[in-house]
C-alpha cells in the first residue's frame, strides 16, 4: 500500500476558492488548521464527541474530525474566522463576552457555530430547547449556565443586523 | 487519533461502486456519512485500503411517496429525515426518533442507509425499521434484490447484506390513519447512545391495540422484538392489567447484559418503564 496516496480537492471556503493535494485520511479539520492555517476551529476528541471542530458545510455545522477533507471536495465551507470577518457572529460573540460565557476558549469556536446555527434555525427556542441543540458540544469550564445565558439573550433582543 | 492511509474512490454511477467493491472485496468501505465509520477508522478499529464514497452517485437520496409505501433513499441524512413533511405524516415513528440520533452536526451528515448497514444495537433507525416492517433494498452487481428488516440485521453489526451489496433504499408502508406511534429512549444525556429504547407501534380501535409492534434498542445484540410483551397488549386497551402484564412479558422477551454504567436489573427495570409509557402514549 502506497503511504502518499494522494487526491486532488478544490473547494470554497471563507469565500476563497483553495486547490490542494492531500491524502484522503486527512481530516476536513486538519485541513483548515494545517493546510490552511486556520486555526480557529479547535481539534479536541477527534472521535465526534465534543464538537470543538464545528465547521459549516454548504450551510449546515458538521463534525470536521469525522468528514475528510475529500468529502468537502466541490463544497463551500466556513470557519469561526470568515463568520467572524462577514461580522455574522458580531452580536452572538459579544453576547458570550458580556455573559462571560468562555474561559479557557477552546470550546468557544464551536459553540458559536452551533449557537448561531440555531438563532436561524429555531429563533423561538426555548432555554431547554437551547441546551438540548448545544448538547453536541462540550464545555469544561462555564458548566454551560453562562453559554445559555448568552445564546439566550441574543434571541430575546431585537436586532436588525449582525445575525445572518 | 488519525485514521491509517487509505486509497480513496468517489464512483459516479452504481456499476462503478460494484467493481470496486468485487475487485477490493473486505479490503473496501463504503463511506456515505461516514459519522460512525470516521470514528471507527480515527480509532483504527478499521483499516481499510480503500474508502469507496457513494457521495456521488445520483439517485441514492430522497423522499418518496409511491402509492401506499414511503421510499427513502439510502444516503437521505438523518436531518433531512427529521425535517421532512412526508416522513411526519407517512411514518410518524421515524420523525419521533429522528431527534434522538446523536447530535445536529452528526444528523446533518449521517445517513439513514449507513446506519442500518452499521447495524449498532443501540442505534435508532434499525429499531424504527423492523418495528415499522420496513424491506430493505440492496444493490450489487447481481442486480437488486428485498431484505425485510426483520430479517435483515443478523448479530452485533452483522447484516444480511452480502459481499458487494449496498443498501439504496428503504421502504415503509405508509402509515394508516388509526396508527399511533411512540419512540422512546432513556439515556444518561441528550444525544447520547440509549441505555434502553423502544419503538412502538399499533392500530388504535376503541382504544384497544391491534397489529402491536414493540421493537426494542440497546438491550441486545440486534434490535430485539418483544413477542411475549406483544402478545400481552395485542388486542387489550392498555389498561392496567395489560399493562403489568406486558411489563411482566418482557422477562421472557429481553436479556439484556449491563454495560459500563447499567446493570442488567436496571435495564430490565428501564424497560419495564418504557412499555408503560409506550402504551400510555398509543392509546393517549
Amino acid at each position: 500500500m502506497d503511504e502518499r496516496i494522494e487526491t486532488t480537492i478544490a473547494l470554497t471556503v471563507n469565500g476563497t476558492g483553495v486547490t490542494r493535494r492531500i491524502e484522503p485520511r486527512m481530516h476536513l479539520i486538519d485541513f483548515l488548521r494545517e493546510e490552511l492555517g486556520l486555526t480557529g476551529s479547535h481539534v479536541a476528541c477527534e472521535h465526534g464527541v465534543c464538537g470543538a471542530c464545528t465547521v459549516r458545510v454548504d450551510g449546515e455545522i458538521r463534525r470536521g474530525c469525522l468528514t475528510l477533507a475529500v468529502q468537502a471536495d466541490g463544497k463551500t465551507v466556513d470557519t469561526v474566522e470568515g463568520l467572524s470577518d462577514s461580522g455574522e457572529l458580531a452580536v452572538l460573540q459579544q453576547a458570550f463576552h458580556e455573559r462571560n460565557a468562555l474561559q479557557c476558549g477552546y470550546c468557544t469556536p464551536g459553540m458559536l457555530l452551533t449557537a448561531q446555527a440555531l438563532i436561524r434555525e429555531r429563533p423561538d427556542a426555548t432555554r431547554d430547547e437551547i441546551r438540548e441543540y448545544l448538547s453536541g458540544n462540550l464545555c469544561r469550564c462555564t458548566g454551560y449556565q453562562a453559554i445559555i445565558d448568552a445564546i439566550e439573550t441574543v434571541l430575546r433582543t431585537p436586532r436588525t443586523e449582525g445575525v445572518g | 487519533m488519525k485514521p491509517s492511509a487509505f486509497a480513496y474512490a468517489r464512483p459516479r454511477a452504481l456499476e462503478e461502486a460494484f467493481a470496486l467493491l468485487e475487485a477490493h472485496g473486505e479490503n473496501a468501505k463504503l463511506l456515505a456519512g461516514g459519522q460512525s465509520l470516521l470514528a471507527s477508522l480515527n480509532m483504527r478499529l478499521a483499516t481499510p485500503e480503500i474508502l469507496v464514497d457513494i457521495g456521488a452517485i445520483p439517485g441514492l437520496d430522497g423522499i418518496a411517496v409511491k402509492g401506499k409505501t414511503l421510499v427513502i433513499g439510502a444516503r437521505t441524512t438523518h436531518r433531512t429525515i427529521e425535517r421532512s413533511e412526508a416522513v411526519a405524516r407517512h411514518a410518524p415513528l421515524l420523525a419521533q426518533a429522528a431527534p434522538h440520533i446523536a447530535h445536529i452536526a452528526i444528523r446533518n451528515a449521517g445517513t439513514l442507509g449507513g446506519s442500518l448497514a452499521m447495524a449498532d444495537p443501540a442505534a435508532e433507525w434499525p429499531a424504527c425499521c423492523v418495528a415499522l416492517q420496513a424491506t430493505i433494498v440492496v444493490a450489487s452487481k447481481k442486480g437488486e434484490r428485498r431484505i425485510a428488516a426483520t430479517e435483515f440485521f443478523k448479530d452485533l453489526y452483522t447484516t444480511a447484506l452480502g459481499p458487494g451489496e449496498l443498501i439504496t433504499a428503504v421502504e415503509i408502508p405508509c402509515a394508516e390513519t388509526d396508527e399511533r406511534h411512540s419512540f422512546l429512549e432513556l439515556v444518561r444525556r441528550r444525544g447520547d447512545y440509549a441505555i434502553v429504547g423502544l419503538a412502538a407501534r399499533a392500530r388504535v380501535k376503541a382504544s384497544a391495540l391491534s397489529g402491536v409492534q414493540l421493537v426494542f434498542l440497546g438491550v441486545g445484540v440486534t434490535p430485539v422484538r418483544a413477542k411475549a410483551a406483544i402478545a400481552a397488549l395485542e388486542g387489550k386497551t392498555a389498561d392496567a392489567d395489560a399493562v403489568r402484564a406486558a411489563q411482566a412479558a418482557l422477562d421472557r422477551d429481553l436479556a439484556p447484559g449491563p454495560d459500563l454504567y447499567t446493570s442488567a436489573d436496571a435495564k430490565r427495570h428501564m424497560a419495564r418503564v418504557l412499555v408503560a409509557r409506550a402504551a400510555a402514549a398509543l392509546v393517549g
